[in-house]
């Protein structure tokens, strides 16, 4: 059983999704709540082949922690799952999964969504999707305004 | 002083290294930085509409911790420049076309 809280991963192979549900379930729980990011096959109509994922490895775990931990201490869930994978994924392979354990399913739910939206929001990963007539680099919604920066001498 | 700049994303692909190490007045501040290298990139295609508007959605990590434009960079900082992270609704830059 483990000690600490928070299974915080950033992984270069397949998420074994169920393996991780299962290992986060204690007893005390009354809700396992899971997120599990999987890669579309179109993104406005336009066919995906594929995604290639990058991180800024090591600020992005560190992120990841750091959210887990909010996520605890704001919820009062118990325990959270994070994994992210990264390289190249195919339509329907799971890229990121949350799992939230806790007493009740309203902070399970609440604490999921909020971790996931806050991933996009501020952990740097960054995914380059390609279609069958290209790729580009997905740009996600703007940082939130106590991390963005701007050129200096620049109107903001 | 010597700092260490990270580039990821589509930053990466724009400036083409993933990672340098520059030679900067003691005393800059990222957002004199951010200026530097913007003004450095003379490659036509950085200067069109959309890359405009990258420079201005940038995020900034000092040493793995984000940092405003007046944070003080020191000699052997790790500066990572960070294009808004893969919320993924629209694009920058197409490529490979």
């Amino acid at each position: 059983m483990r000690s600490e809280i928070g299974r915080i991963e950033i992984v270069d192979t397949a998420i074994a999704v169920e393996a991780i549900v299962a290992e986060l379930k204690a007893g005390a729980d009354g809700a396992v709540c899971v997120f599990d990011g999987i890669v579309r096959d179109n993104t406005r109509g336009r066919r995906t082949l594929y995604l290639d994922y990058e991180a800024y490895r090591e600020m992005a775990l560190e992120q990841m922690r750091g959210l887990t931990a909010e996520a605890v201490a704001r919820f009062g869930v118990r325990d959270v799952a994070m994994v992210h994978r990264l390289g190249r994924l195919m339509v329907g392979e799971t890229s990121v999964l949350i799992v939230v354990a806790s007493a009740h399913r309203a902070a399970a739910f609440d604490a999921c969504r909020w971790l996931i939206d806050s991933l996009k929001k501020t952990v740097p990963i960054w995914k380059k999707e390609t279609f069958a007539d290209g790729s580009v680099w997905a740009a996600g919604e703007p940082f939130p305004e106590q991390i963005a920066v701007h050129p200096r001498g620049e109107a903001e | 002083m010597r700092v260490r700049l990270l580039y990821f994303g589509v930053l990466k692909e724009l400036i083409g290294v993933s990672e340098e190490t520059v030679e900067l007045p003691e005393g800059t501040m990222v957002g004199e930085l951010l200026h530097i290298l913007r003004g450095r990139t003379s490659n036509p295609s950085m200067s069109n509409g959309t890359d405009e508007g990258l420079w201005r959605s940038l995020a900034v990590a000092v040493n793995r911790a984000y940092g405003s434009s007046e944070v003080v960079l020191h000699q052997d900082d790790e500066v990572a420049l960070l294009p808004p992270v893969s919320g993924g609704y629209y694009a920058y830059s197409e490529c490979g076309e």
